[in-house]
């Protein structure tokens, strides 16, 4: 479903390189966990898959389902199925999170050539997803991340994941500023969107997200290069013997 | 929001030039001699059929005209006007004196077809009231051409006519509100306008009435080199209520048109106004050439107890735009609102706010004011917010945001606060933001094209004054901003 190969990027402002020959693929149902201290390019990675122009590739590819991601706007990649959970969700004022979702989702079904959908389908859909994670009416009704706490805007980003129904999941430190209760919604609500038609990017510092997205492969990304892979077993290891091993390796 | 997906769909559809009002409408028509002087109101003041005092009274108003300097304070910059080389008289031929719908020109209203204004008073079905009828005026260049449902107003006590028709029919009402907000020597433009107003809409609503439906008047300028000097003034009486709804536009043409108007608005005891404009003057082509120089003069007056007078504005056009309505707060409790949207793209300038005058006892007053900048264009809000040593307890809160889309534009705040009662309590908050690349790059990840970002993110933006529109313009307002801004990000 998606393959990196050999990517190189940098900063485009003032050409620093944070990611130097990334290799990685990921097949469908697959859940792969990528760790690594911070300043490893975690999040450059993520940026990256999504679009976003701060960053210049400057050697690579990604292919997602085959097709050139890199030559792909933010939007097509998003319409095609490729979803970033933000690890700082951004504000939209003035936007009720209800009307966001029903624009976001109409816009990737014209996108693809699909009907609007109506009213009341669109009601339906949120409805049951929203319960599923805790989301109130209340805050349905609320412009978009202003005001969340740290765990409404997770739940928020996993809410649009579910409802987005993309292919490709990216999750930035999505375990960052949740509680241990938040976290188990929100983990729960990962869990329920795993198939084996979609694959999963799991970015994360801590071992303890992994408890409850228990991945299929754990790999190390240390500057700008994954520099190990393994199964479950590698977060818990490095749980307890932290990084120092993996960044003196690369 | 459906709005969105009409507006991306509507912007879509334009083409290269994104003001559809552009056109030209091409019927036969008849202007006085060129110039500002004694022959030219003359010979308006005839062709109007006005009585004597009204003659005097604009002729007083040119006297003074002629002492007057212009005013350059506001943030803007045009070259010089030359008064002399403008008519200030054009009429369709076809209009002699108030008509019925059925004897309206046909090209006028197929004109009025053109820009979505509803002319024809839709019968009523058997037993079925339909929603949301709006009664009309329609001036064109310097004439009223029709205005509707007045039979039906009239049973209601309401009248509803052209200023013209008013100064005939009403002279009593007029004499003793006429000027009476804004005086013959307020301004440069108020009293360039009380010498030579052509038309306009007169308003007056009865003791206790709730006037049984909106109120509009279209605004449309179709004549080269003329200038339109619109006229209206609505009356409140004790206990009653209006909305009135206001709307322009122009043709596309390369040479720069003058629109000075005043508004004047009496709110007697317990009475509301609520005045809505959207305004929609030719902006001027991208690289600034040609569009209307907008200046015009707005004023409420409060004058009763417990009276309300709330003006909303959505302001997308004009290549000058220089206005202020404002609301003297005379009567005890009362009350002013100013609700304000005012989008520049390409080269507009804008200089718009508001003025609240406390007066009497326990006043308040709301401004909310947004400002989105793209292009070129320059955008101030300037506000002032007074209140008079017998205000006692007046308040008022000011909201003042700027959006700014792109890196050449300009977004200013002026607010003056002057308080001479110590227990007046103002509140003024300012921001100026941009759309963030955070911002857009999220919308676009979540699969939202450029276009769709900045709408979303702008009606967002502008949504606390939205709200405040009658809700059939609502919609019409959220694209007509998506349409100006057209272009603006990439």
């Amino acid at each position: 479903m998606l393959e990196i190969k050999n990517l190189h990027a940098r900063i485009a402002e003032d050409e620093t390189e944070i990611l130097r020959g990334v290799d990685l693929t990921v097949k469908p149902g697959e859940v792969h966990a990528i760790m690594g201290p911070n300043g490893s390019g975690k999040s450059t990675l993520s940026y990256v898959l999504a679009g976003k122009d701060d960053y210049e590739i400057t050697e690579g590819e990604v292919l997602f389902n085959g097709e050139n991601m890199l030559e792909m706007e933010p939007d097509e990649r998003a319409a095609a199925g490729m979803f970033l959970a933000f690890q700082y969700p951004i504000e939209i004022p003035g936007v009720a999170t209800m009307e966001f979702l029903k624009t976001a989702m109409n816009a990737q079904r014209k996108a693809r050539g699909e009907d609007a959908l109506s009213i009341p389908d669109f009601m339906k859909r949120v409805k049951a997803a929203a319960n599923h994670l805790n989301v109130s009416m209340d805050m349905l009704k609320r412009p978009l991340n202003v005001g969340f706490s740290g765990g409404e805007k997770k739940r928020a980003e996993i809410l649009q994941m579910s409802l987005l129904e993309p292919s490709l999941c990216v999750l930035d430190e999505t375990d960052s500023g949740l509680d241990i209760d938040a976290l188990r919604v929100v983990s729960e609500g990962v869990n329920k969107l795993r198939s084996p038609d979609r694959a999963m990017v799991v970015i994360t510092h801590y071992q303890r997200l992994l408890d409850h997205i228990v991945p299929d492969v754990v790999h190390v990304l240390s500057k700008g290069k994954i520099v190990k892979s393994g199964d479950k077993d590698l977060a818990l290891e490095l749980e307890k013997n932290g990084y120092a091993d993996f960044v003196d390796a690369a | 929001m459906p709005a969105v997906q009409e507006t991306i769909d509507q912007v879509k559809a334009i083409d290269v030039d994104q003001y559809k009002y552009g056109f030209v409408t091409d019927i036969e028509s008849e202007k006085g001699a060129k110039g500002l002087s004694e022959e030219t109101i003359r010979f308006l003041s005839a062709k109007k059929n006005e009585p004597e005092w009204m003659t005097q009274w604009r002729l007083d108003a040119l006297r003074r005209f002629k002492q007057m300097d212009e005013p350059n304070w506001a943030r803007v910059s045009y070259p010089k006007i030359d008064f002399d080389d403008l008519y200030y008289w054009a009429a369709p031929k076809s209009v002699e004196g108030p008509k019925s719908l059925d004897e309206v020109d046909p090209e006028l209203l197929a004109t009025y077809e053109k820009l979505g204004i509803p002319l024809a008073e839709q019968e009523i079905l058997a037993g079925v009231e339909p929603k949301n009828r709006v009664a009309v005026d329609a001036v064109f260049d310097s004439v009223s051409v029709v205005t509707t449902f007045k039979e039906e107003l009239k049973k209601a006590g309401v009248i509803f006519c052209s200023i013209s028709e008013a100064v005939r029919e009403y002279p009593d009402l007029v004499k003793k509100y006429l000027g009476s907000v804004v005086p013959v020597t307020d301004n440069y433009y108020a009293t360039l306008n009380s010498a030579v107003f052509s038309d306009g809409s007169f308003v007056y609503i009865p003791e206790g009435v709730r006037c049984p439906m909106e109120l509009s008047t279209y605004f449309r300028i179709n004549e080269q080199n003329t200038g339109q000097f619109e006229r209206t003034l609505i009356i409140a009486e004790k206990g009653s209520y209006v909305s009135y709804l206001e709307g322009c536009t122009a043709p596309q043409r390369d040479e720069n048109q003058l629109h000075a108007a005043v508004v004047e608005l009496v709110a007697l005891d317990d009475a509301e106004i609520k005045y809505s404009t959207v305004q929609n003057w030719f902006p001027g082509d991208k690289d600034g050439k040609g569009g209307i120089y907008n200046f015009v003069t707005k004023r409420g007056d409060c004058r009763g107890k417990n009276s309300k007078i709330s003006w909303t504005q959505v302001e997308t056009g004009s290549a000058i735009t220089w206005k202020y309505p404002s609301c003297i707060l005379r009567g005890d409790n009362s009350r002013g609102e100013f609700y304000s949207i005012a989008v520049s793209n390409g080269y507009q300038q804008i200089d718009s706010g508001t003025k609240m005058i406390h007066l009497g006892k326990n006043t308040s007053s709301r401004v909310i004011s947004k400002g989105i900048s793209a292009g070129k264009s320059e955008n101030t809000y300037r506000g002032l917010i007074s209140a008079h040593r017998r205000a006692s307890n007046a308040r008022n809160f000011t909201q003042c945001d700027s959006l700014l889309i792109g890196q050449e534009c300009g977004a200013h705040t002026v607010p003056y606060i002057e308080s001479k009662n110590a227990s007046a309590q103002f509140e003024h908050e300012a921001t100026t933001s941009k759309i963030s690349d955070d911002q857009m790059f999220y919308c676009l990840q979540r699969g939202l094209s450029e276009e769709e970002a900045v709408a979303l993110i702008v009606n967002g933006f502008v949504k606390d004054v939205i709200q405040q529109l009658p809700m059939e313009f609502a919609v019409e307002a959220q694209k007509l901003i998506s349409i100006s801004l057209e272009g603006s990000v990439g």
